[in-house]
């Protein structure tokens, strides 16, 4: 694999990410528990969609056999996405996506910041405009945590299972291959085990603070490396990709 | 119907501009500072509108009422000595 | 008392344009007449979120995706700042919100009908916000001070609305047979819809009178609805669209169009609840506003610990 091809891959991963998690997020509009959560909801949600943009555009192009970013985003198969399994996963609660949110910020800022230094110029200047709208996630996610882990005893009983559920997933996270080494070594992304550092000990000291006990597993949920992913991605894509699908002929 | 609520009322005020005044741009709901001041960031400011926010809880304020118009407002209209129009300088005076 | 202070009566106000403000003296049914009206706006907006979001997850593009869901949040601030602008009359939020789910408050009949397919994504943009721009531009000078200033601000928010759905149906009149035939269709089954959003005519029109001594409105349904086929048969003539009325003629001497005849019969059995989405989008509100109870709960749990801390 050249580092060419290794950068395809990565920022493939990084755009399926942002895309299928904005797709989830979207799915929120019309169901907040508040009108003005509502349109907070939405605002993520079309952070996530716009820097699937940047991402997948950047993919095409490194690709470089002319497709676009809408033919990568609606002409790929379900075992050709290379998102983390946590963020395919049905939006639930309030409580389940304000922990998957707050566990993902947590983990974006950290990556993004490391990023933001790449020696890959292109990547290194969109990850310095993720970053401002990582921060503002994070804010909100973990100032909902506070009202949820110390409001009352059923949201935090929500929030608490909210947890439970998604532990499994945070592992693969951090997950890296030998491509990931090439472009490490090439200055271009950073060590993922610091990061895992960082972000476990930020995770364990707010959860702490809201009585959240994080479980103990010895066993983690991986696959989307390989492309294989829970039994819901394929419903999102097919939801997502229908129209595409069902008029080739069409453009949009 | 059990009891609801949509949570207390915020007025918010936006600074388009550094440096400039911030103005009423309307109110949200929320519960508290934090959640006020995110909500009137997601609501008022989504065409880049803002640069800095205030947001007060709305029974924190204090106006003036209607009957009050007159007592308050009409005193300083016949004032016309703090415009600076009001004064006559000498033909060829610059700068003041 | 009040008024003599002031010098100034409520009418007085209206008949110099003078805008009438939260804290003014006014009619009780000034107050209620807005009250009813100002919800049912806010209402409608906040309800016609649900058709077009039930497309954000089938966008056939990325960049589609984004322009829906940032125009479908717009909906839910412009929701936002009417609700705000009720309850500075006041009543609260709570209230306008058990009001419509009790059926004592309505929302915009056009929300009862269904989006089928992805060009009524491009009707609805074009056909019914185009509908509520021109009802919408009218208000901006309507009497009453924060609905005035809600409806400024909301204007200058849409005016990318109808384009984007103009934008959709000239696409697809320029795309594959199927598309040309799925925008036709979306036009053949909004066109009449959109036309009885401005209401009963205006000798049927209950309410009028009143709303017009009071400057809250200051044209008529016909007015309005005259205004709205007038600008909007000629852009469907440039993509080729056609408007699903026979009788649909420009009329020399009037220097604006005829049109059929509305069915009022279907717009009053869409009114009282039988339209083919009545019941779904109410179920949908209710559904979302009791799952956000415990959250709301919370939030003011929080708030009182907060406070018992400081």
């Amino acid at each position: 694999m050249t580092r060419q091809d290794a950068l395809f891959n990565y920022v493939l991963k990084l755009g399926d990410q942002s895309l299928v998690y904005g797709h989830r997020m979207s799915e929120w509009c019309s169901k907040a528990p508040m009108l003005e959560e509502d349109l907070a909801l939405t605002n993520i949600a079309l952070d996530y969609i716009g820097r699937a943009r940047a991402f997948l555009s950047y993919a095409a192009e490194l690709e470089g056999k002319s497709r676009s970013e809408d033919d990568l985003a609606y002409k790929r198969g379900e075992r050709e996405f290379y998102n983390n399994l946590m963020v395919e996963l049905p939006i639930g609660d309030f409580a389940f996506t304000m922990a998957r949110q707050f566990l993902l910020s947590s983990y974006e800022y950290f990556l993004f910041t490391g990023l933001a230094q790449s020696k890959d110029e292109k990547l290194a200047a969109i990850a310095n405009k993720v970053i401002k709208e990582v921060r503002y996630h994070w804010t909100h996610s973990r100032d909902w945590l506070m009202r949820l882990g110390l409001g009352t005893s059923v949201s935090h009983e929500k929030l608490q299972r909210a947890i439970d559920e998604l532990w499994i997933y945070t592992d693969e996270l951090f997950e890296t291959g030998p491509e990931d080494q090439l472009l490490k070594s090439a200055g271009i992304v950073f060590n993922m085990d610091e990061i895992k550092t960082v972000w476990t000990e930020l995770v364990h000291s707010i959860l702490k603070e809201i009585d959240i006990t994080i479980p103990e597993t010895t066993f983690s949920q991986t696959g989307s490396r390989l492309g294989i992913h829970t039994e819901h991605l394929g419903h999102l894509l097919a939801e997502m990709q229908y129209l595409v699908r069902a008029y080739p002929e069409a453009r949009w | 119907m059990s009891k609801d609520t949509q949570l207390d009322l915020w007025e918010v005020f936006i600074q388009a501009k550094v440096g400039g005044n911030h103005v009423h741009a309307g109110s949200v709901h929320a519960s508290d500072g934090k959640m006020a001041l995110q909500n009137a960031r997601d609501i008022y400011t989504r065409r880049n509108e803002g640069s800095s926010i205030w947001v007060v809880p709305s029974d924190c304020i204090v106006a003036s009422t209607l009957s009050d118009t007159e007592m308050f407002f009409d005193p300083s209209a016949d004032k016309i000595y703090r415009h600076p129009t009001f004064y006559v300088l000498p033909e060829g005076a610059k700068q003041i | 008392m009040d008024v003599l202070i002031a010098g100034t009566s409520f009418q007085d106000k209206i008949d110099h344009d003078i805008n009438i403000e939260p804290k003014d003296v006014m009619p009780d049914e000034y107050r209620t007449h807005l009250i009813r009206q100002i919800s049912q706006h806010a209402h409608s907006e906040v309800i016609g979120m649900q058709p077009e979001g039930n497309w954000i997850t089938r966008a056939p593009s990325l960049r589609a995706k984004q322009i829906l869901l940032a125009k479908i949040q717009d909906e839910g601030g412009h929701g936002l700042y009417l609700y705000s602008a009720a309850e500075t009359l006041g009543i609260s939020r709570d209230e306008m919100i058990r009001q419509l789910h009790e059926g004592k408050a309505r929302y915009s009949n056009i929300f009862n009908y269904p989006a089928l397919t992805w060009a009524d994504i491009g009707a609805i943009g074009w056909l019914v916000d185009g509908a509520a721009i021109v009802n919408q531009v009218s208000l901006q000078k309507t009497s009453y001070g924060p609905y005035a200033r809600a409806m400024v601000r909301i204007c200058k928010e849409e005016s990318f609305h109808q384009r984007q759905g103009y934008e959709i149906m000239a696409h697809m009149m320029d795309g594959t047979a199927d598309q040309k035939q799925m925008a036709q269709d979306a036009v053949n089954r909004w066109w009449w819809p959109a036309l009885m959003m401005f209401g009963p005519h205006d000798s049927d029109s209950p309410h009028s009178g009143a709303a017009f001594r009071w400057k809250i409105k200051n044209k008529s349904n016909d007015e309005l609805r005259r205004k709205f086929i007038d600008k909007t048969v000629p852009q469907a003539e440039v993509i080729g669209l056609r408007i699903p009325d026979p009788d649909l003629k420009w009329n020399e001497m009037k220097q604006s169009y005829d049109h059929g005849k509305i069915n009022w019969e279907e717009f009053r059995q869409v009114i009282n609840g039988n339209g083919p989405c009545n019941r779904q989008r109410m179920q949908h509100h209710v559904k979302y506003h009791e799952e956000g109870r415990w959250v709301r709960e919370a939030a003011e749990a929080y708030k009182n610990r907060l406070k018992q801390s400081n």
